[in-house]
């Protein structure tokens, strides 16, 4: 790929995860871009397109009432847990086609408390049930791979412990206080086998990504970040998903696998060349199964890598080195592009405390959501 | 005498032999589906057949709903107080799909996957009226 084809990330803003009382959604998105265009060294006005979206925090497009009217193409992203994947790949695609030479992705979120309420129009029967929550999902897909491949309750634990670990050392982050494996386990069990605080929690947030055309990143910063790869992908007949009233008897390995090999591809490179990765955590069992699904290890292994602490910050693999969705919550607009973030700050050696040491070079982001949709990045300096 | 009435209306059909699921058939490719589609996600084809499922698997993974389901949705006894948890689980009907159940069992420690199951009726909460509300379920059946 030639340099003037290439995407690069050159501002990133983040409004903080959690809970921000009085602050709408759409108001943490704004935050968000003021920081990216600053952190870029460049002025609103001078963005060419944004693609954004939230889940609850009404039409991104309406952001420019409070940002400026500039005139730019302002596109609307609605596509579940991966609409700040699929705003990023829209950004990314704009660039890459040559029809743009900068512009945005967005992303941001405020959802009530609690699991999320999932809309079951025309399938009444479905939440009427007491079906229809997300988090049985993953009570279920976690508990039939616990089954089939040895993992056990201790690596969830050593899982969410992790996550809060990190968090500790993310001043962005919702949840900045470790909590040890025994008060995870101990936590009140939601979905059998995953306990309250191995599930991540609906949030609030934003976050902002200023993107160019390669051969003009170094008019806007000397630590540009490339986006080797974008990828989102929908499921194919036979996998097994969130909110999923039946299951085919034929198997298909789900789209996490379709959209990771993809991006492996689009890079040019494998999972042995990724430094870091941020992995969609859920809940702690789908960090375990992700690592597998994302093509970093076999089915089963994870349970020595946890013991051997492999995916801590200073380990073989590092894993979702900000705290992930479990300490960071999920605003759901907003939290795919939490990890490019996070990534970004780690590939500039940026992050601080969290710092993975030894100068990373390539870093992995991926989402998974409703009704069965993954989004994959890689990025690299 | 309360009365009962079925929330699971559309998808469940009481038969003289008991309670079955509505599906359907794809008549081109043979796959099955729940609730019954128009078209098949597999072929993508439209020659669709009504069928009624097997009311007789096994368990191929389960949960156990722990706190009160956000109530709309949810028509069954949703007070924190009062709250009992459920199973909840996907039950493999041989040769056709996997439909995803309540369990009559919300005991993890005595469902396993791989044991066989059977549909019954469940009573999950009362309504406005004092009518019973209920669904459809899959218990052990000891096998």
């Amino acid at each position: 790929m030639s340099n003037s084809t290439e995407v690069a990330i050159v501002g990133i803003g983040m409004h903080q995860f959690g809970r921000t009382e009085g602050v709408s959604g759409m108001d943490q998105g704004v935050v968000a871009v003021r920081r990216a265009v600053a952190d870029a060294g460049v002025k609103w006005d001078d963005m060419q397109f944004a693609f954004g979206g939230s889940q609850s925090s009404g039409a991104a497009d309406t952001m420019v009432s409070k940002l400026g009217l500039t005139g730019l193409q302002f596109i609307n992203v609605a596509n579940g847990c991966a609409t700040g994947g699929s705003a990023l790949f829209s950004a990314y695609s704009s660039i890459r086609s040559g029809l743009s030479d900068i512009g945005m992705a967005i992303g941001f979120d405020k959802h009530e408390r609690g699991a999320f309420r999932v809309e079951t129009k025309g399938m009444d029967w479905y939440g009427s049930s007491g079906l229809a929550l997300t988090t049985q999902f993953f009570g279920m897909k976690i508990n039939r791979y616990m089954h089939q491949y040895g993992i056990t309750n201790q690596s969830l634990a050593r899982v969410s412990a992790k996550a809060f670990r990190n968090g500790s050392m993310n001043p962005m982050a919702w949840r900045q206080k470790p909590i040890s494996e025994e008060d995870v386990l101990a936590s009140p069990m939601l979905s059998y086998p995953l306990t309250q605080y191995m599930f991540c929690n609906p949030a609030e947030g934003g976050v902002a990504l200023v993107l160019c055309r390669g051969d003009l990143a170094h008019k806007y910063t000397d630590r540009p970040v490339f986006l080797k790869a974008a990828v989102v992908k929908s499921r194919r007949f036979g996998s097994f998903e969130v909110l999923a009233p039946s299951i085919a008897l034929e198997h298909n390995a789900g789209p996490t696998v379709d959209a990771s090999k993809a991006a492996f591809e689009m890079a040019g490179i494998g999972p042995r060349d990724i430094d870091l990765a941020q992995l969609q955590d859920t809940e702690a069992g789908a960090e375990i199964m992700h690592m597998a699904e994302n093509g970093f290890c076999e089915h089963g292994e994870q349970e020595s890598m946890l013991a051997n602490g492999e995916t801590e910050i200073g380990g073989r693999l590092p894993v979702n080195t900000d705290g992930g969705c479990l300490a960071n919550g999920e605003p759901i607009g907003a939290s795919g592009l939490r990890q490019v973030y996070e990534n970004v700050l780690q590939l500039r050696g940026d992050a601080g405390a969290r710092q993975v040491p030894n100068n990373p070079k390539t870093a992995y982001t991926h989402v998974y959501g409703a009704p069965g949709i993954s989004g994959v990045t890689i990025l690299s300096r | 005498m309360p009365t009962r009435v079925s929330v699971a209306e559309g998808v469940l059909e009481e038969t003289a032999d008991g309670p079955r699921l509505k599906g359907s058939r794809c008549i081109d490719c043979g796959t099955f589906a729940f609730p019954a589609q128009k078209s098949c996600q597999r072929c993508s084809g439209t020659n669709i057949e009504p069928t009624l499922l097997a009311d007789k698997g096994v368990l191929w993974t389960f949960t156990i709903q722990g706190f009160p389901p956000k109530s709309p949705p949810y028509r069954g006894n949703a007070d924190l107080a009062t709250f009992v948890p459920f199973g909840v689980g996907y039950v493999e009907l041989p040769g056709e799909v996997k439909v995803e159940t309540r369990l009559t069992e919300a005991d993890p420690s005595k469902l396993h996957i791989g044991m066989e199951m059977g549909m019954v009726l469940e009573t999950i909460g009362v309504d406005a009226d004092g009518n019973d509300l209920v669904t459809f379920a899959f218990a052990p059946t000891g096998n």
